[in-house]
């Protein structure tokens, strides 16, 4: 037996409710769900699966946007959210070994108040788990100056699909040999499972300021984002909220958000008092000449606060707004940011459609929202059409497929437009040295001719998915 | 032609073939075997954007010629290396910068790399954009693989804004002095006696940190320590002679040391991807990335 018989079921509800995550993909099909709480149990559920033929994926919270824990055909799911403990917090060493279903925020809280945190922040904190963040790659706001989940992960054990266990990384150091750590990190759970994880530790930053940018146009938002790194200033976290978010999220967050404006931008810098102090002056003198209409520096904790729960609830106040919404991730050059995001615009007009803009702007990482009601007939095709049209953009304009969503089964039909034939079969040849006979979270990321699952509109926001 | 269908034609499809940049560090992970063609990859910058903090080079291009280009526009990366090493050398050897409290890790660097593969085909590996999930990341498999799963031909790297200023400073003092009174120092070296910082920013950020450590009886030195030439993994001993680059898992030292073998499991993935990549082992035979040490 692999775990015990109160930590699996093969019930209708469960296999119902495992059958979806965060994103808008249906028609997944899971077998019997298993909660295992230690490695050993992770590997005899992965060696029951390959006794019985079947395929197993890989899941933590489930919040995931691109449906790559949605199972296909069956498969036994592991669930990791019972491995949920903090193994091991080293401030010396700067590692904390933490198990795959600690939730984010989780691991935030536990670091408070030490001096150190763990960078990557992705919108779904509160949610998201430290395996699921790893799986994805995960980013956040905060990514921009820090980097995404690779850069914060030194090691991590993972139970691969023949059931061996094996340690990518070092605590310290860079690997010796082929990084296979960085390979695992993204991997979306086609690699096989992380079961212990080993992260790094930031120093929390001595000073932080956050600014409020306002603007008249959302062009002058765009451009002033790479004006402030053109300028030398790497910047925290830049995001850019359109007027739409603007208008839905300010009466929940009492943030201050000017209403009248066309675009918010905000900015945080961080590092050293005087350095800091300089990088202020310039990010409101560049803002200023190129348009803000206003420039406001938080002036304590709790303005800062309320800025920032703004941008992180955003998704639940624009929830109200319509039934159904569709999320979008790409990324694009920064400094093509305005002509992309008014092609946006404009797709979404030809289309009929609402779309309202909330994302990482210093980055490039695009988040267009489409709000809509699908119980309108046509709404859908014209969603799907308007979305493949925005994903085209933003590859035309030199852009990516992903950002922090990853593709999962939502965007393999897409792989083919940034990828040729055979730069997916050295993709290809990466994934099988992890996973020879394809049984981990089969069916995902690169184009496969069988078919699983379905596009469709979200209409229940899932509890703790923000963009 | 493109200068990267001209460095596909020459690896060609069968025969052993090396990857030679500056030479600089020919000897890490043994010699290429006898009878091996050596190729070049293609040189020079070929687009910076400041705005994008990106840039496109050729894997040939020495890195003093890459860093010309940026620090025109204030800009460096996070690649480093002896004299005369070349961008795509730094990558394929895979060490990070000994300034890496301040610059990443080497592996962030690479964002997009357009290789040659066994089969004498193009293939791009990542994405030119500064964030970018689409797919496997293959780039983090070629920093560190010695050339040995595919050949990189031209690169796009993450470039950063360079520091306004950046000084050494030693005391015979231990290093978590530092780490307690500094944020994020570029560097930390001890030998066991003498502890290095390299301070790195804001002018005036550096000059607050070199004022509080100078109660600790910093004082600005002219660089960072001669290293010995032994790059092996810090085991919790420090050798004498030796330097620790605190924080980072890496010690310099004199005595060549073997890299601990690892995991059977590990081994098996590592096996197979070389045999994915490279069937016929025709891709800078004798190298092998699992003799570096750290």
């Amino acid at each position: 037996m692999a775990v015990g018989p109160d930590r699996v079921t093969d019930g209708a509800s469960a296999r119902r409710l495992y059958s979806r995550d965060g994103s808008v993909m249906t028609g997944g099909r899971a077998g019997p769900v298993c909660f295992p709480e230690t490695t050993e149990e992770v590997v005899s559920c992965v060696l029951a699966a390959r006794r019985h033929g079947r395929a197993f994926v890989p899941r933590g919270a489930g919040t995931g946007l691109a449906g790559g824990s949605v199972p296909c055909d069956d498969p036994v799911v592991i669930v990791t959210t019972r491995m949920n403990q903090i193994l091991e917090v080293d401030y010396d060493r700067r590692i904390a070994w933490v198990e795959p279903g600690v939730v984010n925020l989780d691991l935030g809280r536990h670091l408070s108040g030490s001096g150190f945190h763990f960078a990557p922040d992705p919108s779904s904190q509160q949610a998201c788990t430290i395996g699921g963040n790893v799986a994805n790659n995960s980013g956040g706001p905060h990514c921009l100056a820090y980097g995404v989940t690779s850069a914060h992960v030194a090691a991590v054990e993972v139970v691969l699909s023949d059931g061996t266990v094996a340690v990518f990384g070092e605590e310290q150091g860079d690997a010796a040999g082929f990084d296979l750590r960085g390979a695992f990190v993204g991997g979306e759970g086609t690699l096989g499972i992380a079961t212990r994880i080993a992260v790094r530790l930031t120093p929390d930053p001595p000073t932080v300021a956050t600014l409020l940018l306002d603007f008249a146009e959302v062009g002058d938002a765009a451009t002033t984002v790479s004006a402030i790194i053109a300028a030398g200033v790497l910047p925290a976290a830049v995001e850019l909220m359109d007027r739409r978010v603007v208008e839905a999220v300010e009466p929940f967050a009492e943030a201050g958000y000017p209403l009248d404006a066309a675009a918010v931008l905000i900015v945080e810098l961080d590092g050293l008092p005087d350095g800091v102090a300089h990088e202020v002056r310039l990010v409101t003198q560049i803002a200023s000449e190129h348009g803000a209409r206003t420039v406001r520096v938080a002036s304590d904790d709790s303005e800062r606060a309320r800025i920032w729960k703004g941008r992180k609830s955003a998704f639940g106040a624009i929830a109200n707004i319509q039934p159904d919404y569709y999320l979008h991730d790409t990324v694009i050059p920064r400094t093509k940011l305005a002509e992309v995001l008014e092609e946006v615009y404009e797709i979404a007009e030809r289309h009929e459609l609402l779309v309202m803009n909330v994302f990482h702007a210093g980055d490039g990482n695009l988040h267009p929202l489409l709000v809509f009601d699908s119980r309108e007939p046509g709404t859908m095709d014209r969603v799907l059409a308007a979305g493949e049209e925005i994903v085209r953009a933003s590859l035309d304009a030199g852009g990516v497929l992903s950002g922090e969503h990853g593709i999962g089964l939502e965007k393999q039909r897409f792989m083919p437009l940034q990828f040729t034939p055979d730069d997916l079969a050295a993709q290809d040849a990466l994934r099988k040295a992890f996973d020879p006979d394809g049984i981990a979270n089969p069916l995902k990321i690169l184009p496969t001719a069988a078919s699983c699952g379905d596009i469709n509109a979200l209409d229940v926001i899932p509890e703790g998915v923000w963009v | 032609m493109s200068n990267l269908e001209a460095f596909r034609d020459t690896v060609g499809e069968f025969g052993a073939v090396c990857v030679r940049g500056g030479g600089t560090r020919w000897e890490v992970g043994g010699p290429p075997a006898e009878d091996t063609k050596e190729v070049s990859a293609p040189s020079g910058v070929e687009c910076h954007d400041p705005a994008e903090m990106t840039v496109r080079v050729g894997a040939a291009t020495p890195l003093t010629q890459l860093h010309d280009v940026l620090r025109e526009h204030g800009q460096e990366t996070t690649l480093d290396g002896p004299a005369g090493c070349t961008v795509g050398g730094v990558l394929a050897v895979g060490r990070s910068s000994l300034r890496r409290g301040r610059v990443g890790a080497l592996t962030e660097a690479l964002l997009q790399a357009d290789c040659v593969g066994a089969n004498g085909k193009v293939f791009t590996a990542g994405g030119p954009t500064v964030k970018n999930v689409a797919g496997y990341d293959l780039c983090r498999l070629l920093v560190g693989s010695l050339g040995t799963l595919a050949l990189m031909g031209v690169v796009v790297l993450r470039t950063r804004p360079s520091p306004e200023h950046s000084t050494w400073l030693e005391s015979q003092v231990e290093p978590s002095v530092v780490l307690e009174t500094c944020y994020r120092p570029a560097s930390v070296l001890w030998d066991g006696t003498v502890t290095s910082v390299c301070l790195e920013g804001y002018r005036i950020d550096v000059t607050a940190q070199i004022s509080a450590l100078s109660r600790f009886g910093f004082i600005e030195a002219v660089g960072p320590p001669a290293l010995p030439p032994v790059r092996a993994r810090w085991e919790g001993e420090l050798p004498t002679g030796a330097i620790l680059e605190v924080g980072t898992g890496v010690v310099h030292q004199t005595g060549r040391v073997d890299p601990p073998r690892p995991l059977p499991a590990v081994v098996a993935v590592a096996s197979r991807l070389k045999e994915f990549f490279d069937p016929a082992g025709r891709l800078n035979p004798g190298r092998d990335p699992y003799l570096e040490a750290a």
